[in-house]
């Protein structure tokens, strides 16, 4: 099979086509490029393509083809599928702490509006207690939780959440970016979105499901297009990136825990000074994450790039707001020094003992950098 | 307010240099002392605790500032 580039560990952000993906995407631009709602060959060819392609992501999610959108990403989706069940349903939002960023502005955005937003926080883990979860349902009218935090990697109380929920009555939407085409997907939602880069699909698609009876109300003004914001050639490949990555979920699943937990013991072991996040047992399988003292994440993320490898950070200063990752002040746990580690489909040895090798070295330039600077800065 | 036996000015100091700082000063100190460090930088919120906790020091609390800053108050055991 195709490798992804050597020195790629941000599958979280993104992976590269996945073979499945790459081989559908030059058929679908040359079968689906018409618009699919013209009556003539091409378009008609266009339209059955988009069904086929709705048919098959559909059945991989457990959704009815009728109740699945694509959508221009998933971030959009979050924001579509949140909106439109408020905008049917208006009420109290239950949403925990540390859902990706575009929910929580969302959920912003309804308590600026006069609705009544309820934040559920997190333990050291990221994962929310359910119980507490349960306890604030009474009155909402939609509850949203990730199937696994995006940073840490941490699974969610998904089935105790969503009995609770059912017998609260409450529709629940959950956010799988970070299970879809690696796990099983979820069961029990009312509204699931997911993320086609996030499987080896193109970016630039999402998924939106909302499971009838569920009340939903597109947020924006359609036409007769209906709701779907997509690309028939990309939703194509989308979805044969979707069928390749179920082939390969359970083998990679395996491989990409026992790698994800040799990082942690080495990280552990060699680093020193250092914090692992998430809980080790109960996430998934291809992401880790853990935090370093005494070195900022800007210096790391370079430094790293330098040796050629990819990963991410939530650390303040990574990031524009200048701001730590909600995530990790959720959890309250070390925040400088951050590095999330997610395993594309694929990922070499090479490319995982590389950075375990290079990891410590780059970390202690950087603290004897910093201890200099901080040393003559008074 | 609490009393402290060092203080230290870290405003306008980026993460990780307020933590890097705080290290250093108890490096040289005895059991039992206070030091109290004031940031402007956010992460301080977080990585003073988490330092506290894995370094065996006290996190006893934090304090607003008039001009916006957090004061964090340690004790080395």
């Amino acid at each position: 099979m195709a490798l992804p580039p050597a020195g790629y560990l941000d599958a979280a952000s993104g992976q590269p086509l996945n073979p499945g993906a790459a081989q559908a995407l030059a058929a679908a631009i040359d079968a689906g490029w018409a618009d699919p709602v013209r009556l003539y060959r091409d378009g008609r060819r266009a339209a059955l393509l988009l069904e086929a392609a709705r048919e098959s992501v559909a059945s991989r999610v457990g959704a009815r083809p009728a109740d699945l959108v694509f959508t221009g990403s998933a971030a959009q989706a979050l924001r579509l599928g949140l909106t439109g069940a408020l905008a049917a349903r208006p009420g109290p939002l239950v949403i925990s702490s540390v859902e990706h960023s575009a929910a929580l502005a969302q959920g912003d955005a309804h308590a600026e509006a006069g609705g009544e937003v309820r934040p559920i926080g997190v333990d050291r883990q990221a994962r929310v207690d359910a119980a507490a979860f349960a306890a604030a349902l009474p009155g909402a009218t939609l509850a949203c939780l990730q199937a696994a935090n995006h940073e840490v990697g941490t699974l969610q109380p998904l089935a105790d959440v969503v009995a609770a929920c059912e017998q609260a009555g409450v529709p629940l939407l959950v956010d799988a970016s970070t299970v879809l085409g690696r796990l099983d997907p979820p069961e029990g939602w009312s509204i699931l979105t997911g993320s086609a880069h996030m499987w080896g699909g193109p970016a630039g698609v999402g998924i939106l499901c909302v499971r009838r009876p569920t009340r939903w109300q597109p947020p924006l003004p359609h036409d007769e297009r209906g709701p779907e914001l997509l690309s028939v050639p990309l939703a194509l490949a989308a979805a044969s990136g979707l069928e390749w990555a179920d082939e390969q979920r359970q083998q990679d699943a395996v491989r990409a825990r026992s790698l994800t937990d040799e990082i942690r013991s080495v990280v552990a072991r060699d680093v020193g000074d250092v914090m692992l996040l998430g809980d080790p047992d109960e996430r998934v399988p291809y992401l880790t994450a853990f935090s370093c003292l005494y070195v900022d994440g800007e210096s790391l993320v370079l430094g790293l790039d330098r040796e050629g490898y990819a990963i991410s950070s939530g650390s303040s200063c990574v990031a524009d707001t200048r701001r730590p990752s909600h995530v990790l002040q959720a959890m309250g746990v070390l925040t400088q020094g951050n590095v999330r580690v997610s395993l594309p489909f694929g990922v070499t040895d090479d490319t995982v003992r590389g950075f375990l090798a290079m990891l410590p070295g780059v970390v202690r330039d950087i603290r004897a950098l910093v201890q200099a600077s901080e040393g003559g800065s008074r | 307010m609490m009393k402290a036996d060092v203080r230290l000015n870290e405003r306008g100091h980026r993460c990780p240099i307020p933590v890097v700082s705080v290290a250093r000063a108890a490096r040289d100190a005895s059991s039992g002392t206070i030091i109290a460090v004031v940031c402007t930088d956010p992460g301080a919120a977080s990585d003073i605790p988490a330092w506290c906790e894995m370094k065996g020091v006290d996190f006893l609390g934090s304090q607003a500032e008039p001009d916006g800053a957090m004061t964090y108050f340690v004790r080395i055991r």
